[in-house]
């Protein structure tokens, strides 16, 4: 009698994983597209802030360098991350480096930074973090225009050591009341670019021997065939 | 046990069982995410279409599935459900997904829907137990919206903020600023500012229940022997 019931549920039970199984994975194919659309559009959102269209005419999300092992602990990467090269008729432009301060009040704050080729920040955004509403998430270009005070400064534009929040004889505005979040963005912009300025000549040697015009925007691709 | 009225299934998930303010089922996401109108909409209408969809199934299969595997089932059925969501809402908001992150798959451990789906739809035919799926989920959004209303206008003294999110690119100018640009009230926005908002929601429902008993208290005609009963229009204070 038990035997038979344990048969009847378990039979019951598998039947209803498989349903569900079934409706799941249809579900999984349906929004398939959309999602890694969707993915892609927010992606691109965030590199088009920084280089706006009218400054490249690649493919920002495809375009993209590895960055060398021994820079990941500068950059704060525990696993590596890509730059994002942008370029106007194959010349490079700028480039686009994902960035990591473990220095926020509550965690880390992670950025991407867009670097000029000569050296000036081309715009910052923080793209994720977990500081205070209200006070430390003013680093959020949706919160405060403070991220866009480092569009044009470089590291000789102001010197490295006023690569800091006023407070602290730097440059750069604090918060009323938060003042490690914007110092723990301001710092690690400038070992960005610091990075940046290192890794500069490598990257662009590898940027024109890679350079595939294929791979770029449509006119390129036309003169090609004709 | 099939003999639940309509009018009464809709009082009860609106008002009088109403699953956030009288159950105080599933108050983690409630909490967590009422910082503003969009986040509660968007969680409130997930959990919603999650609580209609079970009760239905649930309901369906009342008959075939042995008490023996009545919870695993319902735990699958609504876990399905959940995940669907999840799914659609990355695929068409992605931005509020993202925003909403850990409490969209977290839906599943609302006890709101499994309680509903126990204690309700798999004792109902499938009509009134989408019906009361229907209510407690509005009953949950409504709360989820006043809170995330009160918090937002509190907290940083906007409303309807960033609902492009969830209507598309027609909804970026319905953003209102009643207290002008700059205005910000840090706890409101802060876990205890949800403790203290829900804490107040509540005490304004229990008020006007408390009201509402007077009143009726106070329309009882007094029983006065041999005498006509009087009708009595209007208020006795």
């Amino acid at each position: 009698m038990i035997v038979k019931s344990m048969g009847k549920n378990s039979l019951l039970l598998a039947v209803f994983a498989l349903i569900t199984a079934f409706i799941l994975a249809s579900t999984d194919r349906l929004t398939e597209d959309r999602i890694a659309e969707s993915e892609r559009l927010a992606a691109q959102k965030a590199l088009f802030e920084i280089i706006p269209l009218e400054r490249h005419n690649n493919d920002l999300l495809l375009d993209i360098q590895p960055i060398p092992e021994k820079y990941w602990s500068t950059l704060g990467l525990e696993s590596g991350g890509d730059i994002h090269i942008a370029r106007f008729d194959g010349q490079p432009v700028a480039a686009i480096i994902p960035s990591i301060t473990p220095e926020g009040y509550s965690g880390d704050i992670a950025m991407i930074v867009g670097v000029n080729f000569d050296g000036s920040i081309a715009g910052v955004r923080v793209v994720e973090h977990k500081e205070t509403p209200g006070l430390g998430d003013k680093v959020d270009v949706r919160k405060s225009d403070w991220i866009l005070s480092f569009n044009g400064k470089s590291l000789s534009n102001p010197e490295p050591s006023a690569w800091n929040v006023k407070k602290e004889k730097g440059n750069f505005d604090q918060f009323t009341g938060a003042t490690i979040t914007p110092r723990a963005v301001i710092h690690q912009i400038a070992k960005t670019i610091e990075y940046f300025n290192q890794d500069k000549e490598r990257l662009l040697n590898e940027l024109n021997s890679s350079y595939n015009p294929l791979s770029s925007n449509q006119s390129s691709t036309e003169q090609l065939i004709q | 046990m099939s003999n639940v009225s309509i009018s009464e299934v809709t009082k009860n998930g609106l008002w009088t069982n109403n699953p956030a303010l009288v159950q105080l089922l599933g108050l983690c996401p409630l909490l967590a995410v009422t910082g503003t109108v969009v986040n509660a909409l968007g969680l409130g209408l997930a959990t919603m279409m999650v609580l209609i969809g079970s009760n239905i199934i649930v309901s369906l299969i009342r008959h075939h599935v042995s008490d023996a595997v009545r919870l695993p089932v319902f735990v699958i059925i609504i876990a399905t459900f959940v995940t669907c969501a999840e799914l659609i809402m990355k695929a068409f908001t992605y931005e509020l997904y993202q925003i909403l992150g850990i409490f969209i798959p977290l839906i599943v451990t609302n006890c709101a829907i499994l309680g509903r789906a126990e204690a309700f739809a798999s004792k109902q035919s499938v009509g009134i137990a989408a019906l009361d799926g229907f209510m407690m989920g509005l009953g949950f959004l409504i709360v989820l919206v006043c809170l995330g209303a009160v918090r937002e206008l509190l907290g940083q003294g906007t409303l309807l903020a960033d609902m492009q999110l969830l209507f598309g690119p027609i909804a970026e100018s319905w953003t209102l600023r009643p207290f002008g640009e700059g205005y910000s009230f840090l706890i409101a926005i802060l876990p205890p500012g949800a403790f203290l908002v829900m804490g107040f929601l509540m005490a304004i429902k229990n008020a006007i229940d408390w009201q509402i008993k007077l009143k009726a208290e106070a329309d009882k005609p007094a029983p006065v022997k041999g005498a006509k009963r009087i009708r009595t229009t209007g208020h006795i204070s």
